[in-house]
């Protein structure tokens, strides 16, 4: 039987990237972009995109009444979330005065210093904008994905602290931030598959398949 | 090793067509526009600009299939430019695929767009475009209307206050170099990447690889763009991210 990946829907931005992706690499799935409560809690597979300010992010989800969905999700069905939509799984974002996130992962989510400098001495530009390398900590997502491959990044905010067991992918920028994490039933990473060529369209490839376990 | 400089061919497009002028004068055309990203995309583009100079309204629709078929095909960030004026412009390229939206024109004569703009869609996806044209020794303007009409505004100034308005990206071209294939201009691009704290484009001038370089190790560009290099083949991505790499510069090089 043909399998569902539910795009979440929530009034952010630009999902038909990310649904045209899976599209891409789906071989026979249906991809559905939806904000209704029933579509998602029927799919096989569910991806939380994600762009903008975290604050707006949460509004849309609790507008909507899908924060509970998510939570309900954890653990049953393979989730996989996407920039802000991996930010959004943390305890706590410190973007648009501090706002409450959903708690899957503990954690808050920091900007990054104005102030610091590269090797060569130039300053960082924030946004984090553009292809940087991501390190893999063993994890079956990675599958068929080279150590060290580069993803489209575009963010001011991140997950610092690399040391925990959960964080799957470690990317630098002025120090070691958490390029991806995952526990039972979830993958989420802070870059856009969707925009990162050859590796993103593996990494969705390899959701499409992946049982959910580390 | 860490975050890569990016190269970023630019389309400019018109009625759904590539087009580029020589020498300002006789508009060439380059072919259709999915075709065209579909091969940068495979020669390891890190981005693609699409720069729409339709002149009339009822063509706007076609600028939107043109970058919703584009973005269904080319899996790597995509830029659009070239008349966005309303937060309605920005919202249906946004839908159409686009990912980041170029402001230019707009900008200067309503800074607050801007500001409106970021705060309703995220700085990631709000690029000011700047025109600037040397007026005295270590000063531009930005000038409009293609470079033809002075604003009397510093571009540097200019460049500073639009991101504190929410600029997530700066777009700088050069109105004297733009299309001669002399260079960037190394001092204004310098001047305003080292004045603001978000990522800049170099733009206008590009006719050899080694520009490239210079607008990098030189201008401090984060990142740089050109067109007539490699629409016509003189150049292929692959070739000028090879001798930028060789040059010690980051680059994204397998893909």
């Amino acid at each position: 039987m043909r399998q569902t990946v539910a795009v979440i829907d929530y009034g952010m931005g630009n999902l038909h990237s990310v649904a045209k992706a899976l599209e891409h690499v789906a071989d026979g799935a249906r991809v559905c972009v939806t904000s209704h409560v029933s579509d998602i809690r029927q799919a096989d597979r569910v991806v939380l995109p994600g762009v903008g300010a975290i604050g707006d992010c949460m509004a849309g989800l609790v507008e909507r009444g899908l924060d509970a969905v998510v939570r309900e999700l954890i653990g049953t069905v393979p989730l996989m979330g996407v920039c802000v939509g991996m930010q959004i799984l943390t305890t706590f974002g410190e973007e648009n005065q501090g706002v409450h996130a959903l708690g899957v992962f503990p954690g808050a989510i920091t900007r990054f210093p104005n102030d610091d400098v590269d090797g060569q001495g130039q300053r960082l530009k924030i946004p984090h904008m553009g292809w940087n390398q991501v390190w893999q900590r063993p994890h079956p997502m990675w599958s068929d994905i080279a150590d060290g491959a580069r993803f489209y990044f575009v963010h001011s905010y991140r997950l610092q602290d690399t040391a925990r067991s959960d964080v799957v992918g470690v990317c630098e920028y002025g120090g070691p931030f958490a390029a991806a994490i995952a526990c039972p039933g979830v993958f989420a990473v802070q870059f856009h598959p969707e925009k990162s060529q050859h590796a993103g369209l593996q990494l969705y490839a390899n959701f499409l398949t992946w049982d959910g376990g580390c | 090793m860490g975050l890569a400089k990016r190269i970023i061919p630019c389309l400019d497009v018109d009625c759904g067509r590539v087009v580029k002028g020589v020498q300002f004068e006789e508009i060439r055309d380059a072919g259709d526009p999915v075709e065209v990203s579909r091969r940068y995309d495979a020669e390891g583009a890190d981005e693609i600009t699409f720069l729409d100079i339709t002149a009339s309204h009822e063509n706007r629709e076609t600028t939107y299939d043109t970058v919703s078929r584009m973005a269904s095909e080319v899996f790597i960030p995509l830029t659009v430019g070239g008349g966005v004026r309303t937060l309605d412009n920005i919202r249906d390229l946004l839908l159409a695929g686009a990912d980041k939206v170029s402001i230019n024109t707009a900008a200067v004569f309503h800074p607050e767009f801007v500001k409106a703009a970021s705060d309703r869609f995220g700085s990631q996806c709000i690029v000011v475009a700047i025109d600037a044209k040397q007026v005295a020794e270590n000063r531009w303007e930005i000038f409009t209307h293609g470079g033809r009409k002075p604003t009397g505004i510093d571009a540097v100034e200019w460049a500073v206050r639009m991101v504190e308005f929410g600029a997530g990206e700066i777009l700088l071209t050069s109105m004297d170099r733009d299309g001669t294939r002399d260079g960037f201009d190394l001092g204004v691009t310098r001047a305003v990447a080292d004045a603001v704290s978000v990522p800049v484009i170099a733009s206008g001038g590009v006719g050899q690889l080694d520009h490239l370089v210079d607008g990098v190790l030189q201008g401090h560009a984060d990142a740089v763009l050109a067109a007539s290099i490699f629409h016509f083949r003189q150049f292929s991505i692959a070739e000028a991210k090879a001798h930028m790499s060789a040059a010690g510069i980051e680059m994204r090089l397998s893909h």
